[in-house]
């Protein structure tokens, strides 16, 4: 019964922001508007599913801002110059990511620290590979992000192409089944023979596995690259998580409702812009909204303590 | 992995596993001191013993999750062949079915099935795992209204341990054949631990084993076909259930030296102790001047028995400078001290409203308030000013009884205070509690270990989060105590 309210809850919310953008902005009910409203929000999406796999064995990342730009400026400038050594670099950042998560565990280190810490280590290499904002986006990218699906513009098509596939992959796969469990009780799954530091370091390697295609996707819409392209993102993605229905502790996630939240964090920036309200308060009212919505998710939780503890006795 | 004589042609009372001479030391501590014991196809051994007798770590090594640090354990296969180590213990179909619970809240029922069952993968796994928990949870506990799709948090906990006892008894890659069962019973009601009991007798009577740990003797009467009994790391009886009697099984398990008693305090108790200054409404109460023992296994219920009344006598903004109540941790680390502040500071933590002056702390009297206290307790170190941490675990307790004595509390309460403390500060810290009984103070007092509850006035035993007995004067006894912490009635016939 929670596990429904959960779901509902970003929905509900995404789809109020939508009426409110569309009663502001009519025009914006079509294809092209669609596509303009959301095609930023794509990166973050995946940028948010990434901070979702760190979350969902109990860690979190403040690394991923930083790491999806420094993925940004390997992609616009080695992999567009010499691909087959961008392409090896990316993996070995993902690599990277794996070998944080293990060292988190095995050293019992709290990750908050190390991925503060690593925030500084990819910031000042993307500094040191793009001095200033430049590059090129590789073709093939560019083209993926710019393609015109008939009826439903890209954005939305990428959207719901991303959550199911990581709803599949983390809420129905058994491997993701195993990943979650780490979350929800790592002694169980410890006792029960499973290494917990392979499973953390899978996890680690598909949050750092969505953090470069956040930052290709990036490089795709703008075309070039910038060291601090994607800096708001650590805390953009941590808000959508939770935006969407996840938990900090206890391994409750869903990437559904991630990418929800996501968009709905995307939205909130254009429905403020159509206010004209000043983007000195933008941020602050961003703020805001996202106080509002966990609020209003914090009483129906109450609520259905309340019923729960009636039904118990 | 080594392969045995004969494979194939298992001798119907081969055992299924073996453990020699089993031994785990963490230090110096002595968990599991020297176990022997075999366990056959059909048996359902009864393991009996108090608090801290090593029936965990006897577990623990039994299901291959800790490695003796000498001895053996071995397993035999369903083909006869035979091996050690946690994979083996797998291979061999010995599960666990730990007291405390381990299932996944956040995953539903059929989902925390794919832990244990590593044959769970590939498309369709969700089927399968839905078939097995709900065909076992259908022959275990008939008329359960549990669903494989159900979130495990939203389940009550008498449902979650049924769907833990399930997935170790359901069918998987490997056939469940000896399974362990701790505390299986303790949060389900009677009829539904009466089905887990048929399923243990039905289980058995098909060649299966079972392991069977419970506090309620009568249980362990009903389904058991051996009694081990555990006390200090060793089995120190072992007899066919029908060996023994219950009285018979208290005694063997009791049997703690019993010198301790001429300790107690000079002072006639009846001179010390005046008018009744807390009842709770559960039950508890206790006299002015009192040391009163709360006793029984660990986790029935005493904890959060003294943590109810603390909060309930604290918490107000008037009471901060002249507390009702004044807590003695035991976890230490958890709630007791403050691990990067000094000595001193932790040990005025609760006096600090009266070493105010203008606002501010009393820098000299803190100070002589630390320095009396350090004689008077004699806490072990050279300069108040070091950090806590600084000292061995029965200093930094001293230093927690002070912050607590020093206080005006009238009452004080102390959670298991005496947990890692060494015997000599213990000998200090009773020798303490009984002057400031003396002088007017009450105590409540939880302990885990019986010799402490003996020094008490009065003691309150804990079952199942209840009161189950007040013993008073020479009635305070180990047989008491564990005739009391001890279900005696069986479930009702």
């Amino acid at each position: 019964m929670s596990g429904r309210y959960r779901i509902l809850l970003p929905v509900i919310s995404l789809a109020v922001l939508l009426a409110a953008v569309f009663y502001l902005q009519p025009r914006a009910m079509s294809y092209f508007g669609l596509n303009l409203l959301f095609n930023l929000a794509v990166p973050i999406a995946l940028a948010t599913i990434a901070q979702m796999m760190i979350i969902m064995v109990n860690d979190i990342d403040l690394s991923i801002g930083t790491f999806v730009s420094f993925s940004a400026c390997v992609t616009a400038t080695f992999l567009n110059d010499t691909p087959l050594l961008g392409a090896a670099i990316l993996i070995a950042a993902i690599l990277a990511y794996a070998a944080i998560g293990a060292l988190i565990h095995l050293r019992e280190l709290p990750a908050i620290v190390v991925t503060l810490g690593m925030s500084f280590v990819w910031g000042g290499v993307a500094v040191l590979l793009l001095p200033s904002p430049g590059g090129a986006a590789p073709g093939w990218i560019r083209t993926l992000m710019t393609v015109k699906p008939p009826l439903v513009p890209m954005a939305v098509v990428a959207c719901v192409l991303i959550a199911g596939v990581t709803h599949v992959l983390i809420m129905r796969s058994s491997t993701g089944t195993l990943l979650r469990a780490v979350g929800g009780n790592t002694k169980a799954v410890a006792r029960s023979g499973w290494s917990v530091m392979k499973l953390k370091a899978g996890a680690y390697a598909l949050a750092g596995v969505f953090g470069v295609l956040s930052g290709m996707c990036l490089v795709g819409l703008t075309t070039s690259a910038d060291a601090n392209i994607a800096l708001r993102y650590t805390l953009l993605s941590i808000a959508g998580v939770i935006l969407g229905g996840g938990e900090f502790t206890g391994g409750k996630v869903s990437p559904v409702g991630a990418v929800i939240g996501a968009l709905t964090l995307a939205l909130a920036g254009s429905f403020l812009s159509f206010m004209r309200l000043s983007p000195d308060w933008q941020i602050g009212a961003q703020g805001a909204i996202l106080i509002l919505v966990l609020a209003v998710r914090l009483v129906f939780s109450r609520r259905g303590r309340k019923w729960k503890g009636a039904e118990n006795g | 992995m080594e392969l045995a004589t004969g494979a194939g042609a298992l001798k119907p009372d081969a055992p299924l596993v073996a453990l020699s001479d089993a031994r785990v030391h963490f230090g110096a501590v002595r968990a599991l001191d020297g176990v022997s014991l075999t366990i056959s196809p059909g048996e359902c051994v009864g393991l009996i013993g108090h608090n801290g007798a090593g029936k965990s770590t006897a577990v623990n090594v039994i299901n291959g999750g800790l490695t003796p640090t000498g001895g053996s354990v071995s397993y035999v296969m369903e083909d006869g062949s035979q091996g050690t180590g946690a994979v083996a213990a797998r291979a061999a179909g010995i599960r666990s079915v730990f007291q405390e619970l381990s299932l996944c809240p956040n995953l539903t029922v059929l989902e925390n099935l794919r832990i244990p069952h590593r044959d769970l993968t590939g498309f369709g796994w969700r089927k399968t795992a839905a078939q097995r928990i709900s065909k076992a949870l259908g022959e275990l506990f008939p008329g359960h209204r549990i669903e494989p799709g159900m979130a495990v948090g939203d389940l009550t906990l008498a449902e979650r341990q049924m769907v833990e006892i399930a997935a170790g008894f359901a069918e998987g890659a490997t056939p469940a054949r000896l399974v362990i069962l701790d505390e299986p019973t303790s949060s389900l009601d009677a009829s539904i631990a009466r089905q887990l009991l048929a399923h243990v007798r039905r289980f058995c009577s098909s060649g299966g084993a079972v392991i069977f740990i419970s506090h309620m003797l009568g249980e362990v009467f009903e389904v058991a076909t051996r009694i081990d009994v555990m006390k200090d790391g060793k089995i120190i009886d072992s007899r066919p259930a029908s060996g023994f009697t219950q009285q018979s099984l208290i005694d063997a398990m009791g049997h703690v030296a019993s010198e301790k008693t001429d300790v107690r305090a000079a002072v006639e108790a009846g001179d010390r102790i005046g008018e009744e200054v807390l009842s709770t409404p559960e039950g508890l109460s206790a006299r002015r001047g009192e040391i009163v023992g709360l006793a029984g296994l660990a986790g029935h219920g005493q904890a959060e028995a003294l943590a109810r009344f603390f909060m309930s006598r604290s918490g107000a903004l008037s009471k901060v400078r002249t507390p009702d109540v004044a807590f003695v941790a035991g976890d230490r680390g958890r709630d007791g001290v403050m691990p990067l502040w000094s000595i001193l500071r932790n040990l005025t933590l609760t006096h600090l409203p009266s070493l105010v002056r203008n606002g501010l702390i009393d820098r000299d009297a803190e100070a002589r308030l630390g320095a009396d206290w350090k004689a008077r307790i004699g806490i072990r170190t050279d300069n108040m000013n070091n950090p806590i941490l600084s000292l061995s675990g029965g200093n930094q307790q001293k230093a927690l009884f002070a912050r607590a004595l020093a206080s005006t509390a009238p009452i004080v309460v102390m959670d298991d205070p005496m947990r890692g403390v060494d015997v000599g500060t213990k000998q200090e810290a009773y020798e303490l509690v009984r002057r400031e009984a003396e002088s007017g103070r009450t105590f409540l007092w939880y302990s885990t270990e019986t010799e402490e509850v003996c020094q008490c006035d009065r003691v309150f035993v804990f079952r199942n989060g209840l009161i189950s007995a007040e013993l008073t004067g020479a009635a305070i006894n180990e047989e008491n105590i564990l005739a009391a912490s001890f279900e005696m009635q069986g479930a009702a016939e």
